[in-house]
This record gives structure tokens, sequence and C-alpha cells, in this order.
């Protein structure tokens, strides 16, 4: 060890794994992942990959993406929500990896809410 | 693809370990394996959580989830319900965390909010086998600052401006420590830590060097930074093989990073670590006793002064520190002396770990500010007593130490105010006892304990403590009269006048306090010939109600000393002469006949 640069390096690469491991508190983002039989079936797993990817490649702090159960409309399988401290729940619905960019980049950074993939949309 | 979405933190301490979380850690691997998660899903062995009483301990993150008495058959469970399908296995959530339907945050629940961590604040949190975690949590960065822009004597300067002082059980000032060792002309000096930890029932050093071995490793080095020493040993007891393999681990990887050895930092200062093993005698946690040891003699104390600061071992200036009081060093020098002195009271700084055990129900490490009360860690914390018996006494400082009745329960814990009340702070085992328990057998049992653990060294300890001792089986015998009760308070006076160190000058506390404040129970002993409690046998007899007892002979099938007769469908009697006093038949007896008196 050189400098406190050098310490600051690695204090910087392994806090980002770490991070998953504060329960967030009040005002962290929640991105839910629903991962019951249904979400699973019709392909969860690849869109919470995606999530959990998108959201270290930005070193997301304040985001945390978890996973629940079944919430009932499996037929709009997968359903994701997200919760921004402070507002309404979103639910977007039938999910796929490319379109966990979008929600990243638009809604959970810049407050955009996707609409066009949302329930509402569905509906 | 880097994805790893959740972090299972499984508790590899002592107390987990033995109740089995390295078969839980194998078999989550494999059941995470066999799902093909095993790429998304991190295992990671911690050090100590403090609930020791509900292990294994398992926690799930992101969630949070705090699962308690996890076995390999829960594995399969966790597995498909919670990190498959995101489903919380809430039956083996830890209860206090589940109220009305939602699950609160850990650091809610009762154990948990009223405690401070410091010491203990990457135990259960990091990985202990990972330098690269330790650094996550701002490990190193007060070794870096300090060697980059302070001189010695600043870093000597907050230490003392915090007020920490020694957790091993004196309560010497860390700083001033440091300070007298600096003073002494340049030359080899040595920084040593004492990890000989040895109280019965105390764990906390144990769990810090197991949860965070890199605290103490980053504090020694700042200590000898400080005092200009190149050299230092971690003198730990090999009945510890967890932490020692931790450590060692530990110390490698800090040679790895150049944390360790030559021109740490690029500033040009060296410094060295090694561990010493002890074979686990008592006295080798008293100071000169263990720089003896180091030196390759037997562990026998030597004369104060000279001080260690100034004629340490090898006859040089050495400054030796515990591992609780070492895991505060990086703290204070990020957050400030004046932070850390906020906490606590007026002459006790900072946080104090304890060992929670005995007659409690949530047996564990909890560490809270100083000043807290006995009542709020046994009531609060803790649980309370179980079984709905009475608090009767708390036994703090080990074998040196001494009782604290219920109606002291309120005092704020410090060092001075447990002094005060005939105990004292002691490396932090906390022994809760309830109506069962019986202060005389305690004693003996501590007595006990110092008699073979006497290193022999002076006359007063070594034939004192086992006349102390005789007397006190003489008193459980029921053979001795009021005046050996005040002949053995003035043994004790002498004792603890005549002994060169502290485990002599100490050995008589557990006697001398519970003399102090349960005299009423030796007084039964002595002159009703009646153990209050029902622990000492000799005073005890086991007699049948006649009129509870139904003749089942349940207990005379059981009696091993076959004292027990009568006929069936009447009231049995026990042949007091026959009677072993072992307790056997009243277990036996559903009807709750047999009592003792």
């Amino acid at each position: 060890m050189k400098s406190l640069e050098e310490l600051k390096a690695i204090r910087e690469r392994v806090q980002s794994s770490i991070n998953i491991r504060n329960e967030g508190g009040a005002d962290s983002t929640r991105v839910v992942v629903g991962m019951a039989t249904c979400g699973i079936a019709a392909g969860a797993r690849p869109v919470l990959a995606a999530f959990v990817d998108e959201v270290a490649r930005r070193k997301l702090e304040h985001v945390m993406v978890t996973q629940t159960g079944c919430i009932g409309i499996c037929r709009l399988e997968p359903v994701v929500e997200v919760y921004v401290p402070g507002q309404e729940k979103v639910t977007y619905v039938k999910m796929t990896a490319d379109k966990v960019a979008k929600i990243v980049s638009d809604h959970i950074v810049n407050g955009k809410v996707v609409a066009e993939y949302t329930i509402g949309a569905a509906e | 693809m880097n994805m790893v979405r959740s972090h299972i933190l499984v508790c590899g301490g002592t107390g987990c370990t033995s109740s089995g979380s390295q078969k839980i850690i194998k078999s989550l691997e494999a059941e995470l394996k066999a799902n093909g998660l095993d790429n998304e899903v991190k295992v990671i062995q911690t050090g100590c959580h403090g609930l020791c009483a509900l292990g294994p301990i398992m926690i799930v993150y992101p969630e949070g989830s705090f699962y308690s008495r996890v076995t390999p058959d829960d594995v399969k469970e966790i597995v498909s319900e919670h990190i498959l399908k995101g489903r919380i296995v809430k039956r083996l959530l830890y209860q206090e965390t589940v109220q009305e339907g939602q699950i609160k945050s850990l650091n809610d629940t009762e154990f948990y909010a009223k405690q401070m961590r410091i010491a203990l604040r990457n135990c259960g949190v990091i990985n202990p086998e990972n330098i690269d975690e330790y650094i996550a949590t701002n490990g190193y960065e007060a070794l870096g600052r300090v060697l980059t822009t302070m001189k010695p004597q600043e870093v000597i300067d907050i230490i003392k401006a915090s007020g920490l002082r020694g957790r091993g059980g004196a309560g010497f000032p860390t700083g001033l420590k440091w300070q007298f060792a600096a003073n002494q002309p340049a030359g080899k000096k040595y920084v040593l830590c004492n990890a000989d930890e040895g109280d019965p029932g105390a764990f906390m050093d144990r769990s810090v060097l197991e949860g965070d071995p890199h605290a103490v490793i980053e504090a020694m080095t700042i200590a000898a930074y400080a005092i200009g020493s190149e050299q230092g040993y971690i003198y730990v007891r090999a009945e510890y093989p967890i932490a020692v393999a931790r450590l060692k681990i530990a110390i490698k990887q800090a040679k790895e990073y150049g944390l360790l050895g030559k021109n740490i930092f690029n500033t040009g200062f060296n410094f060295d670590l090694e561990i010493r093993l002890g074979a686990g005698a008592f006295v080798c946690g008293e100071e000169t006793a263990l720089m003896t040891s180091i030196e390759g003699h037997r562990g026998e104390p030597r004369h104060r002064p000279p001080f260690p600061a100034v004629k340490g071992l090898f006859g040089v200036p050495t400054i030796l520190n515990n591992v609780e009081t070492y895991a505060n060093i990086a703290q204070i020098i990020l957050k400030g002396p004046e932070w850390f002195s906020s906490i606590g009271t007026e002459k006790s700084k900072g946080t104090k770990v304890f060992a929670l055990v005995g007659k409690i129900k949530n047996t564990g490490l909890v560490e809270i500010p100083m000043g807290t009360t006995l009542r709020e860690i046994i009531e609060e914390i803790g649980g309370g007593v179980p079984n709905g018996k009475k608090f009767k006494a708390a036994q703090t400082g080990g074998p040196s130490g001494g009782c604290i009745p219920a109606s002291l329960m309120d005092t704020p814990i410090d060092y001075d105010n447990l002094i005060a009340i005939g105990s004292m702070m002691g490396s932090g085992g906390l022994i809760v006892m309830d109506e069962d328990t019986c202060m005389v057998d305690i004693a003996k049992f501590f007595l006990n304990f110092t008699v073979d653990e006497s290193c022999g060294k002076c006359t007063a300890c070594r034939i004192g403590t086992r006349r102390l001792y005789e007397m006190l089986e003489k008193i459980t015998s029921g053979n001795a009269t009021m005046d050996d009760i005040s002949k053995m308070e003035e043994l004790c006076y002498y004792i603890k006048e005549n002994s060169l160190c502290a485990l002599g000058q100490t050995a008589p506390n557990p006697v001398l306090s519970t003399l102090r404040y349960f005299r009423d129970e030796y007084e039964a002993h002595v002159r009703d010939k009646k153990c209050p409690a029902g622990v000492c046998k000799s005073l005890l007899s086991y007699e049948i109600l006649p009129d509870k007892c139904k003749g089942c002979s349940a207990c005379s099938k059981v009696c091993p000393a076959g004292a027990i007769s009568g006929e069936l469908k009447k009231p049995f009697v026990i042949d007091k002469s026959k009677c072993l006093k072992c307790g056997a038949c009243i277990e036996k007896c559903k009807f709750g006949a047999i009592v003792k008196k």
C-alpha cells in the first residue's frame, strides 16, 4: 500500500458490492421483481438480473433491487414495481430485460415514469 | 456476467459454529448450485452477531431478513422459497422482527435497539477473511491518515482526548499508557495485544478477533507509529482456533497489501506483527506474566514498577492493550476524540462489550454505551430472566469481580461505579443469576477457578485461595460456625494485601461481594444448616409429600441408590440415609409430589 488513493480505489471497488447489506432506509428506491412461479416462468429472472446489473453499472447507491412473490396478475408477468420514496408506486408489466435500461435511466434516475410499460398502458 | 443480487450472511462465530453453521454453509452452497443460483447469490461467513442464543443465524440481503435457529433441513426451503421466489420464510424469522404481520428491521428489535456498536461494528457485517471488505467499510483509512498526515504525538493526544480506558479490566487510560512508552528514549520497543481472555463465560475478545481481525491489526500499527515501535505480538490463547486462523489470514492479507511490513504507505514506517499462542493459563492475561510467557519462560507475574511502558518485553519499553481497546482506536481517529468522549459517562467514555450469559433469555454479545444501567441490559436487551424466575444478582468481572444484587440494578455501569459497589468492569463477562442460584456456591465456583489458576509464585495466593476454598466447602457442607465467616473475611483481606499481581489481589472479591450483599445466605448455611436456593447438596433433603403421591413407583424405578420404596398406589418414602440427592426422582415425578428442603 503506497497511498491513501490506492486504499480509496480498493474501497470504491468493493463498496458497491457491499452496499447490498445496507437495509437502505427511508430514502432508498426499491425495485421489486415478482419472482413467484408465474413470474419466473414468464422470464422474471433475466429481468431481475438486468436491474441488478444496470444499478451496479450506474453506481446507484440508494436503489435496492429485491424480489417478491405473486401479486395476483399472473397474466401480466413479469411484473416489476418501483417504489420511489414519497411517490405512488409504479407497476411495470410484461417486462423484459431490454426494457430495464430505460426504466432505470428515465424513471429511477430522472424521475420520469415510463408510461408505455406500466400496467395502465397494458390494460 | 457479474450480477450478485443477494448476499446471504451466515454467522461463523464460535457460538454459531458450535450450533452447526458450517454445515449450513455447506448445504446452502450445494443447494444454490443445484438451483443454478451460485453466480447470483453470494454466501458470506461473518463474525458474531451477538445473538448467540438464537444461533445459527442467517441474514439474507437486500431484504435484511434475519433467520434464527436455522437447521440444515431449513436450507432447502430458504433457497426455494426466499431466494428463488422471493417469499420470506416467516416461520424462521427472529420473532422479535415480526410484529402485527409487519417485518421490522433488526436494528429496531429490543436486543439491538439499545446497543451501540463501535468495537463490534463489523462483526456480523463483513467477511473477516476478506481484507477488501474491511477496507470497504473504511478500514485502514485511519492508519493511512495517521501515517501520512500526523505526528506520533498528535496520535497520542487524540487518544488521550478521547478518554479511552483499557477494556481489559483495570481501566487505565490508554493515551497515557502510550505516552509513557513514547517518552522513553528511541530504540527497540514493542506493541502487544492481550487476547488471552480467560474469565469463565467471557467471549468478547474472541468475537472481535473472529469477526473483525483487521481492526486489531490496524490499531496495533497505529500504536506502533505513536510510540516508535517496529514489532508487535498478539498473544492469543490456543483454545481459540477460529480466532487464531482468522488472525493468521488477516496478517497474511495485510502483508500482501503492504499494510504490514516495510515502508507502509510509502512513509518509511515499518511494522511487523506476529502471533504468540498461549497455553491457556489464566495468569497469562496479567500483563507482566504475559510478557514473561512471550519471552519463553513459565508465565509468572513480575514486580511493577518498572512498568511495561518503561521496561517490558525483553526489557524494553512495551505497550500492552486489550483486543477491545484496540477495536476502538481506528474509529476514534476517523471520527475524532470529541465524538468518542461524547459517549458514556464523565469518567468512562465510549462503549463496553459484555458477554451476556447465565440465566438470561438472549444469551449473547452486547455493546452498550457506558452509563447504561444493569436493568436495561438484563431486562430490555437481554430479554429478562427466563421461566418466570426472579432475578437475584449479576456477576461482572469474572473471578476478579463481584456480584451485584437486584437492589443495585439501576446503577449506571461504568468503571468507577462498579468498583464502588464492590465489583469491577473486568473484561466484560456478565453472568446473570436467578433465585435458584446459591451465592455461597457461586463464590465457591470462582474460588475453585482461582485455586486452579494461581501460578504459585506468592504464598498468600497459592495457599490462601486454597484455604479460602476449604472454608467455603465447610460452609456449604453445613459444618461451619459463625466464627468461620469472620475468619474467612480476615483471610480475604490478607490474600488481597499480600499478592503480587491482580490475580491474587482480586481472587477474594467473589467472596467479599457475596458476603456484603448476601450475608444472610451465608448465615443460613451456618446457623440453620439450610441452603435457601436449594443448591448445596449436603444441606438438602428430599421428601415425598404423602398427600400428593399416587404411588406410581416411577421414582423408585429411577432412583440409582434404591433409596425409595413403598407399596403400589400408596405413598412412597425416601430413605434419607441412602439418598444421593441427585434429583432424578423429582424430574420423573408427574405429580410434583417430591420436594427439596
